[in-house]
């Protein structure tokens, strides 16, 4: 469980968050969601350490994060895994040393042992057979899938994934979607997601936190969104004019 | 917000703290040194071998000018070429040419690994980015560029007898003496203290500039660009301390 209190963040005078509450729940898929310029992607940044906020707590169960010491923090992101919205593989490495870099870096296993662990990563991501291949080689789908098997190699507590349905096709999407679930359910993983994708919202929303404009703005559950009376949340779901009309006909018959 | 000169040098030398850190593991490091090693060694040989040997026959050339109908005696130039390679030109000018070839290469390196998320990525995973990708940098080069540096002033004596026996400006015997007259060894010990000095500065300034770089692809190149500048500066600048220094002016 992460949960930050009164979370701030400015960047020279403009405020992009302002005083933020949250509980991002074990064992959950939980969903950051709102419009482009919304501090998003700063929120997920400040969960990982990537920024400092101004003001406010980031705690990780019971562990102060924001107290941390630098070697304390690098021992906690032992348990971290993040999906980076471009993927971030290491072009010059192949899949197989793309996966196996943290273990490498951070254990004493053999290369045997290794290979193992990143067999049964690939295989969980459905993506066998491809060690050998380099990031450039495979699709964008394949990348993000490579990206997830290197952020679980590590069985990480927490996982951080950075809008992992953009550019990708909706069918593409929705095996991602529920590639993070499933792996949130086994592991029994914390699970952050930064998206603004709706069918992730309506699929796997276990826990939401709509942001508008650096405040929370609503949250709740992907059962809950579609009986809110939430403007914001209104305005971000039926953002589109085909949307908008499919909602007054549903209105309209009711 | 432009940040001013004290702020970059406060950065730079706070940065050291981290790059100098315990590796979280040594057959990684040990891996990417002797990567780099390779890549600054046998890549910039060719360069640096091409360079030398012009500049020692211009140097034997333009004095043999210089001295021509004079009463300095032509074995001279040997002794020039020589010295002229050990105190300033192997060292310097081969240090300013790889701050071209390696300092731009480096800081796009780095610059090109932040744009694209990858330091994130190694900081998440908790791995120690300043340490694990600026430490063998410099480790490579403070190796490798000696080494370089040496090769250079041979070339360069080289060069000079290249240009000057086989073409008949003159003799053999001339040139060979003039290598082995007035020969001073404490020159050999200013060039490496210029080589290593040279090496660390060129080496850390561009990785400072690839780490930090922020925005797209105009930043990078500008980053790539002021890797190249400020490391020739500091060479310069270094190269004139050396001099102060180590000869007591």
């Amino acid at each position: 469980m992460i949960r930050i209190k009164n979370i701030h963040k400015s960047f020279g005078d403009t405020k992009v968050l302002k005083g933020i509450d949250f509980t991002f729940e074990a064992g959950k898929t939980n969903l950051i969601i709102g419009k482009s310029g919304a501090g998003k992607t700063v929120l997920l940044k400040l969960l990982v350490g990537l920024f400092e906020p101004t003001e406010g707590e980031i705690w990780y169960d019971k562990t102060d994060f924001l107290s941390l010491s630098r070697d304390q923090l690098r021992e906690l992101r032992m348990d971290v895994g993040m999906l980076f919205q471009g993927n971030a593989l290491f072009d010059s490495l192949s899949i197989e040393e793309n996966i196996r870099f943290p273990l490498d870096m951070f254990t004493k296993q053999t290369l045997g042992e290794k290979r193992k662990i990143v067999n049964h990563c690939l295989e969980r991501v459905e993506l066998t057979g491809i060690n050998n291949k380099f990031p450039s080689e495979i699709s964008g789908g394949m990348q993000k899938r490579v990206g997830i098997a290197r952020s679980i190699v590590l069985n990480p507590k927490y996982l951080f994934v950075d809008e992992p349905n953009s550019g990708l096709d909706p069918k593409t999407a929705i095996k991602i979607d529920d590639l993070i679930k499933g792996i949130t359910d086994e592991y029994n993983i914390t699970t952050v997601i930064n998206t603004h994708d709706m069918n992730s919202v309506m699929e796997i929303g276990e826990n939401i936190c709509l942001l508008d404009k650096g405040v929370l703005a609503w949250q709740g559950n992907m059962d809950e969104v579609l009986n809110t009376d939430n403007e914001t949340l209104e305005n971000f779901i039926f953002a589109s004019p085909f949307l908008q009309k499919l909602r007054k006909r549903a209105l309209a018959n009711s | 917000m432009e940040k001013n000169l004290l702020f970059h040098l406060g950065r730079f030398v706070s940065w050291h703290k981290q790059i100098f850190r315990k590796p979280e593991n040594w057959r990684m490091y040990y891996k990417e040194t002797v990567r780099l090693m390779y890549d600054i060694g046998l890549g910039s040989l060719p360069l640096v071998a091409i360079i030398s040997i012009f500049i020692g026959a211009v140097t034997a050339v333009q004095f043999y000018y210089q001295l021509d109908g004079t009463f300095i005696p032509t074995y001279y130039i040997g002794y020039i070429v020589r010295d002229m390679a050990i105190i300033e030109l192997a060292g310097t000018f081969t240090c300013i040419v790889l701050a071209g070839k390696i300092g731009s290469n480096m800081a796009a390196e780095i610059g090109g690994m932040r744009q694209k998320e990858h330091i994130d990525a190694m900081e998440i995973m908790g791995v120690n980015t300043a340490a694990y990708l600026v430490m063998p940098k410099i480790l490579a080069g403070f190796l490798m560029i000696p080494v370089l540096v040496s090769i250079a002033m041979l070339v360069n004596i080289a060069g000079g007898y290249l240009a000057t026996v086989p073409t008949g400006i003159f003799l053999h015997s001339d040139y060979v003496r003039g290598l082995r007259s007035f020969f001073i060894p404490y020159y050999v010990f200013m060039m490496y203290v210029k080589a290593f000095s040279f090496a660390y500065l060129l080496t850390s300034i561009s990785c400072y500039q690839g780490y930090f770089v922020t925005g797209g692809s105009i930043e990078l190149g500008q980053a790539s660009t002021r890797a190249v500048v400020y490391s020739c500066i500091a060479i310069i600048v270094a190269d004139y301390l050396i001099a102060v220094l180590l000869t007591a002016v």
